[in-house]
């Protein structure tokens, strides 16, 4: 095979075709980044590829639902998953702070089966630690859809629930709910860790009665989740699932 | 201070020269001469630390202030420059060239209030906000309460209490409610 088959061969592969049609089409409005912009670019062996940052690396395809199995089995993962809910390390507002005393030997939430992950394909809980405004959402989404299901939020503190004491913020969201699926919610502002570690028993309860469906909930009304998100996110430049 | 004033009092025509301190002065000049005098403090009297740029809304006036603010490290002075300049498209001139850090005071006030400086560095790009397309969230007639309302999905049943009555009636419920009254909540 000349090396000319094999740059044609690189090409086809990183446009698959499906794949990105898919993709394109869920993207309509665009406020690309010049760095995000389709282009071709050199590879070391001097072959010319194309990227296109946006769609190579994202499916852009819609999240399915995944129903759970039912009966024994089904029972004997909710065990399994509620003694292991590997958390996100993203702080969001305020209560961020309140998540690192958990790791210490006072609150110690590591004998709950709970601890910290560094990236969001790791972890399976996203503790949205406060107020949330509209720049750290699009993050928070992007974060959460990279999550692998069974997936689980917990919404801490009253600005999640109403809005807090930001309310009439031009900047912050009211309701977490409206844009993402939460489990569980802690009020408080802002709630202490004990609170929190309430949160995560609550949160084990509902995983062992089969109860935290919500990612599948997520998937289900996928369509009027986007657009309340799209309807404050205005520079959306991501595809539309980030998995 | 009062001397430095005094001397270029009749050069920039002055208004309104007050003193907070024996060392901080603050005074207003008008818009065509106020990078010129900036820029004299800067290398004719020493005020070479910037210490910030800001902008006030005087809505009533149709008016927007800024206030450019100096230090002098030698002699432990302050200067507050202070230029009113129109409402209605409010552009004014850089002073990129002066300190680097004003590209960004100037790239926050033009994201917050809307004013133009011609020449500013990445001027037009987002500064906190990301695709904002309302009027500038500074401004005095933007009404934050009801974009959030129209926006955000309020949820319904938030109230809210007078911290003193509140406080008042949970501790001393026996005291009839004439008693002595917090004036800050009058």
């Amino acid at each position: 095979m000349s090396e000319l088959d094999i740059n044609d061969k690189v090409n086809e592969m990183l446009h698959k075709s499906e794949h990105n049609a898919a993709a394109a089409e869920c993207f309509e409005k665009t406020f690309v980044r010049p760095e995000d912009e389709e282009r071709e670019v050199i590879a070391p062996d001097g072959s010319i590829i194309k990227v296109n940052p946006i769609y190579d690396y994202f499916s852009g395809k819609k999240p399915t639902e995944e129903k759970p199995c039912g009966g024994v089995v089904e029972k004997f993962l909710n065990w399994a998953r509620a003694e292991s809910i590997w958390v996100l390390g993203f702080g969001t507002g305020c209560g961020s702070i309140e998540i690192p005393p958990l790791m210490t030997p006072r609150f110690d939430a590591f004998r709950f089966g709970v601890q910290m992950r560094p990236t969001p394909r790791q972890s399976n809980a996203f503790i949205i630690s406060g107020y949330l405004s509209v720049k750290t959402l699009k993050r928070v989404i992007r974060s959460y859809e990279q999550m692998p299901s069974p997936k689980y939020i917990l919404a801490l503190g009253s600005c999640t629930i109403n809005g807090g004491m930001y309310y009439d913020s031009y900047s912050t969201i009211n309701r977490l709910d409206k844009y993402l699926p939460v489990d569980v919610y802690i009020a408080g502002c802002m709630p202490r860790p004990e609170a929190l570690l309430a949160g995560f028993m609550k949160l084990k309860e509902l995983i062992k009665a089969g109860k935290a469906e919500k990612a599948n909930e997520y998937a289900r009304n996928f369509d009027e989740y986007k657009a309340n998100q799209k309807k404050i996110i205005k520079d959306w430049n991501m595809p539309d699932y980030n998995w | 201070m009062k001397e430095i004033l005094d001397r270029i009092q009749s050069k920039y025509n002055l208004q309104d020269t007050s003193f907070r301190t024996d060392t901080m002065a603050f005074t207003t000049v008008s818009k065509e001469l106020a990078i010129d005098m900036v820029t004299y403090m800067r290398d004719y009297e020493g005020f070479k630390h910037f210490v910030m740029m800001s902008c006030v809304d005087w809505i009533e006036d149709n008016k927007l202030q800024l206030l450019y603010l100096l230090n002098n490290p030698t002699k432990k002075c302050d200067i507050g420059i202070k230029v009113f300049i129109e409402r209605e498209n409010p552009s004014m001139q850089s002073a990129h060239h002066l300190w680097k850090q004003l590209w960004t005071y100037q790239r926050e006030l033009k994201e917050a209030f809307g004013i133009d400086f011609p020449g500013s560095p990445r001027v037009d790009e987002n500064f906190v906000l990301e695709g904002w397309t309302e009027k500038p969230h500074m401004l005095r007639d933007f009404d934050t309460n009801k974009y959030a309302e129209e926006t955000y999905f309020p949820r319904e049943g938030r109230s809210t209490n007078d911290p003193a009555t509140y406080m008042r009636a949970k501790l001393y419920p026996n005291q009839p409610v004439t008693a002595k009254k917090n004036k800050d909540h009058e």
